[in-house]
């Protein structure tokens, strides 16, 4: 195997310019076959450029676009192997789902038996196999969508682009749809590329997410490796939830960093990223609630990472079930949350109890800013 | 009281409508049927039968007159179609959103001046002695004027210019709800720009497209002024039959007749037409 037989996508250093305003910056990236890749970015910063660009709507400023290891700046969109979900999913009303789907192998040439039998085959493997006959505005929400797959699956593309499909449903069948179109991605083994805004479906679904930023990647990983070792400041901020504090570095060692907050917290934190913190100098601090502890006064600590400890008196209690958090008023008079489990006896933590909160040096992430 | 305040607004709401609906449309067409059924046996004397619709049947030319300004006005339409679809896809999807307007309102701008002051322009324009006729003349390219007047081309384009905003307008906004992303999909999945007109743009616009098609054929098959002005007597359009069997002749019955056949004949081409295109009515008005 060559290697451009392992990346169905490649991009190299791919720029776009509206007039004098930069959507897309000098972005790289390549993806293996068969992966499910995602790019988490907030609104507005250059996601569905990005995508046009791939399936060639647009055309890049600077920069190359491989598919297959083949350059395809010169292809025109329909002649690129690429297809694409788009947002509003753009099924044509005027034709049933078997017309739909057909469409495209029309356009490929294929006889009427092949359209016949592999419209059947894509439907079933979409699980919705009796619905050819239906007209477009007879679907539910998540029929459509997987109708809009279903459509681009049947031409065999070595790249689906997606761009935020689930952005029109609502909560219950967004949460259903994450799983159900992981599955679908694993039963065609093709590879995806899937455009969200919203960090819990891409941490949820791919096998890889880049995180970007005003046009740029800010660092492209696994899910895990996003979450636990961010190389930015904005990746720490944007993927999970965490607590942020901006501050100053006062003491630098090779085992830590003592950084005072703003508010004036005093916390022990490890350095990420790739620019070195100095004395003296201005940081960010991230620290993820589900790392602090938060304890009643009083039990047994021993166990405790102790590295950083602090007492303080509970301001409130957001319950959610298993992701129930407290808010934490601190010593320094800020606001900490941190995650705790509320079984619901008399052991919970009330609104006015004091309480010990702990977390280790490794847990708070500190950047140069 | 709620329900009797309801009632009565939805009859004040109604009324106007009906009175229009019944007064100007409902009543004079009873009275043509009624009058067209009438045949004259002597002087003053009338009789109830179908001799007015007799004597259409046995006179060619009325026939071939009904036919002509058929046929014509079908070949305005096709025209008007063909003319206007580009121009209000260009409207409705190229154009930027500033321009949009500006161009909309152009279109809007010869609805300004009535349809005589229209048609004494292109009069102007074309007879012998006109602008164009004169600047062939001047320029050297014949040695006599031209008469551009009174043949059938300058009556189509004539009327293909009268009718044309009310082609572009219902497929300006049929086209305007069709998304970018429809397009581009028929591109990404493969289709070239014929097949995503054909199979894409064309039929997501045919409710807008029938009804232009309908009020661009049935303004054009009734219109009176502009075939008389620019394709003088010889026009043999239908309207002026019907004109000559009411005022010259005073012909009323007979002039009745011919106004129910001209509806009767324009309504079936309608039909037909709706059921080649495959479209309901209903459909059409209800998307456009
Ligand atoms: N045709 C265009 N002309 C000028 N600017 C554009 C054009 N298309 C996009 N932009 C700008 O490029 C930037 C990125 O747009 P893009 O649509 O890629 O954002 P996005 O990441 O997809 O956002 P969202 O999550 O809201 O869809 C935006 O600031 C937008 O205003
Ligand atoms: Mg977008």
């Amino acid at each position: 195997m060559t290697d451009a037989d392992t990346y169905d996508l490649e991009c190299t250093g791919i720029s776009k310019d509206f007039g004098s305003f930069r959507a897309v910056d000098d972005v790289s990236f390549r993806i293996p076959s068969g992966t499910f890749f995602s790019i988490l970015g907030p609104s507005g910063c250059g996601k569905t450029t990005l995508m046009r660009m791939i399936a060639g709507f647009e055309d890049p400023t600077a920069g190359d676009v491989c598919i297959k290891g083949k350059s395809v700046l010169s292809v025109p969109p329909n002649k690129r192997n690429v297809k694409m979900v788009f947002q509003h999913l753009a099924l044509f009303p005027m034709m049933d789902v078997y017309e739909n789907i057909a469409y495209g192998l029309r356009c490929a040439g294929a006889t009427k038996d092949e359209i016949a039998s592999k419209v059947a085959d894509v439907l079933e493997r979409v699980a919705l196999p009796d619905l050819a006959r239906r007209e477009i505005h007879q679907l539910s929400g998540g029929q459509k969508q997987r109708i809009a797959i279903a459509r681009c699956m049947a031409l065999n593309p070595d790249v689906l682009l997606l761009d935020e499909p689930l952005g029109a449903l609502d909560l219950k069948l967004r949460e259903a749809m994450k799983i159900e179109l992981k599955l679908l991605q694993h039963q065609f083994d093709t590879t995806f590329v899937y455009i969200t805004h919203d960090q819990s479906e891409a941490l949820v679904m791919s096998d890889y997410v880049a995180v970007m930023n005003a046009g740029r990647f800010e660092q492209v990983g696994r899910p895990e490796e996003l979450y636990h070792a961010p190389q930015t400041a904005f990746v720490a901020g944007f993927v999970g939830d965490s607590n942020r504090w901006t501050g100053r570095a006062v003491e630098v060692r090779s085992d830590g960093i003592k950084v005072e907050t703003d508010a004036g917290l005093t916390v022990i934190a490890m350095a990420h990223g790739n620019e070195q913190v100095v004395e003296g100098q201005a940081v960010e601090l991230f620290v993820r609630p589900e790392f602090i502890s938060a304890t009643k006064p009083g039990t047994p600590d021993s166990d405790l990472p102790a590295d950083n400890s602090y007492t303080g008196t509970v301001d409130g209690v957001l319950f959610n079930g298993a992701n129930s958090r407290v808010l934490v008023r601190g010593p320094a008079g800020d606001l900490i949350e941190a995650d705790v489990v509320v079984t619901g006896g008399a052991d919970d933590l009330r609104e006015g109890d004091p309480v010990r909160l702990h977390w280790a040096r490794a847990q708070s992430m500190c950047f140069a800013s | 009281m709620s329900q009797d305040t309801k009632r009565l607004s939805l009859i004040l709401l109604f009324a106007p409508f009906a009175l229009w609906i019944v007064l100007l449309i409902l009543l004079p067409h009873i009275g043509m049927v009624v009058l067209s059924l009438r045949e004259k046996v002597a002087p003053r004397v009338y009789e109830f039968g179908f001799g007015n619709y007799v004597d259409f049947m046995n006179e060619p030319i009325y026939w071939n007159t009904l036919m002509r300004t058929g046929s014509m006005s079908l070949l305005v339409t096709v025209l008007a179609l063909l003319i206007g679809f580009p121009v209000a896809y260009y409207i409705a999807k190229i154009a930027g959103k500033r321009s949009r307007g500006a161009l909309f309102l152009m279109c809007l701008i010869p609805l300004w001046v009535s349809d005589l002051i229209r048609a004494f322009g292109w009069i102007l324009l074309l007879r012998e002695t006109g602008v164009v006729s004169s600047l062939l003349v001047w320029s050297g390219m014949t040695d006599e004027g031209i008469e551009f007047l009174y043949n059938d081309v300058t009556v189509v384009v004539g009327l293909v210019y009268t009718v044309i905003l009310f082609m572009i307008v219902p497929l300006v906004s049929t086209l305007d709800g069709m998304g970018d992303d429809m397009i581009e999909a028929g591109y990404n999945l493969g289709g070239n720009s014929l097949t995503v007109l054909r199979r894409i743009i064309i039929p997501y616009a045919m409710p807008g497209i029938v009804a232009g098609c309908i009020v661009v054929f049935m303004l054009t098959s009734g219109s009176y002024l502009t075939p008389i002005l620019l394709g003088g007597k010889n026009s043999s359009w239908f309207t002026e039959q019907i004109y000559d069997q009411f005022i010259t002749r005073f012909n009323w019955e007979s002039g009745a007749a011919f106004g129910i056949l001209l509806l009767a004949f324009t309504s079936l081409v309608v039909w037909l037409g709706l059921r080649l295109s495959g479209q309901s009515l209903a459909n059409t008005v209800a998307r456009t």
